[in-house]
């Protein structure tokens, strides 16, 4: 039977793991290459490195931290922050990434991600969205959450998924480093909208919150940084708090 | 020296490091005669089976054909299993090398497609790349089309339907998955192959 992944995410500034809330107030949680390696052990089924203050000057410092990383790492690892044209999605799979998240420039030009998909196929796209709830819906923001867009998220999940993109993203901002449980009203929206995987991101806090955001809001796969990274919930631990409570994963791992 | 054959499809380090990290030689090469002196070839790729056309180029195609017809241990990794099937719904003008018999199909409709993520093997047969593998063990997937359940298959996994996960065949393995992605697991299947004599 095809396992819940769940997936420890990486947030990375200047070459070091941190976390915040709410996109802000960043702290320091290590080496990239280390914390990888860690929660692979630990049982995570992927690993997510997020550039999120990417800009052209830090491309090497990036790539660096991709090939330290990659190198032990024997579990699918994915990509992204600062990736806005083809050149920069292949020399991040140079690196030993198998999959890249695309956000910003995937809002703006959608064909990227068609063409990053026409050359290393759709598996190795992963259109990440940052959705914020309004009054009358969830609207996607870019750069690192700071620059609002005026879409509607379930339908750029859908031109996503049209264009050729292999997974689904979704970062409720609302919920980001909250620790207050996941949106499973948007991820429900989401996963039900395209038939591509729906990785939910932001709020986890308990296991309990994964069991929902598998049960009620639909997901194939969850992401957590924050709880992992200080270790307040243990992957493994959790992978077996979830195999009790009947959500299929990879356990023991 | 393990030949790991490139033809342009995708990210091929991951197999090369999954390999040094082994221990094993390996090498990645687009070069048909590197071939003839390998003692053990593996076709890798992920994407889509148009990619496949890429083989048919330079002679690599005829270089694996007889490479193993002769006998030499051959490891094809998700589209390098395909290639081993007759051809596929994907890409219906490109043909594989039909040394297992049937086409690779898509997923029924009552299942999300892609396949992506870590499904659990049924060992249906003593397979010597899948020895010492536990029953049920989880391997890392990441494909829309399955090859058919075969009297060559070794193992097989359940989505939607059942399809071959594994094929073993004297000298011919192939596996749907990706054992360099599949932790453990995965890496005790490669170190399989390397002491694989056939």
């Amino acid at each position: 039977m095809l396992t819940k992944r769940i997936i420890a995410c990486l947030d990375m500034d200047g070459g070091r793991v941190v976390k915040g809330v709410r996109f802000k107030n960043l702290r320091d949680a290590g080496d990239p290459a280390e914390c990888a390696a860690a929660h692979a052990r630990n049982g995570a089924d992927e690993i997510v490195l997020l550039d999120i203050t990417a800009t052209s000057g830090n491309r090497n410092t990036l790539l660096g931290a991709v090939r330290n990383t990659a190198r032990s790492l024997f579990v699918p690892f994915t990509v992204g922050g600062g990736i806005r044209q083809l050149e920069d999605a292949a020399a991040v799979f140079d690196a030993g990434a198998d999959k890249i998240a695309i956000n910003s420039a995937a809002v703006r030009d959608p064909s990227l991600i068609s063409k990053i998909a026409a050359r290393f196929g759709s598996q190795a796209v992963v259109v990440a969205i940052d959705a914020r709830k309004t009054d009358t819906r969830f609207e996607v923001f870019v750069a690192g959450g700071r620059v609002p867009t005026g879409q509607d998220a379930i339908q750029c999940a859908r031109q996503a998924a049209v264009c050729g993109a292999g997974e689904i993203l979704l970062t409720s901002m609302d919920r980001d480093g909250t620790q207050s449980g996941f949106d499973c009203t948007l991820v429900r929206a989401v996963a039900e909208a395209v038939s591509i995987p729906v990785i939910a991101s932001g709020g986890a806090g308990s296991a309990h919150d994964f069991i929902e955001v598998f049960s009620d809001g639909r997901a194939d796969a969850a992401l957590a940084a924050s709880i992992f990274h200080f270790g307040i919930e243990n992957i493994a631990q959790l992978k077996r708090e979830l195999h009790e409570a009947s959500i299929p994963v990879r356990w023991p791992c | 020296m393990i030949a790991i054959v490139d033809y342009g499809a995708g990210n091929l380090s991951s197999v090369k490091k999954a390999f040094d990290h082994l221990g094993a030689q390996a090498v990645v090469t687009d070069q048909p005669e590197i071939l003839a002196t390998a003692d053990k070839i593996v076709l890798p790729g992920v994407g889509h089976f148009s990619s496949l056309s890429a083989l048919e180029k330079n002679g690599m195609r005829e270089a694996l054909l007889q490479a193993t017809s002769g006998g030499k241990p051959f490891l094809g990794i998700c589209l390098g299993m395909q290639w081993l099937f007759e051809g596929s719904e994907e890409c219906t003008e490109i043909s594989g090398s039909g040394i297992f018999p049937g086409k690779c199909r898509q997923f029924p409709a009552s299942v999300k497609s892609p396949h992506v993520g870590w499904n659990s093997l049924t060992i249906q047969t003593s397979s010597r790349l899948l020895r010492d593998i536990a029953q049920d063990s989880f391997v890392y997937y990441t494909h829309s089309f399955h090859a058919p359940v075969l009297a060559a298959t070794s193992a097989s996994t359940e989505y939607g339907l059942l399809f071959s996960a594994a094929v073993e065949q004297e000298n011919i393995f192939g596996v749907q998955f990706h054992p360099e992605k599949s932790g453990d697991v995965g890496l005790s299947i490669l170190k399989n192959f390397c002491e694989v004599v056939c």
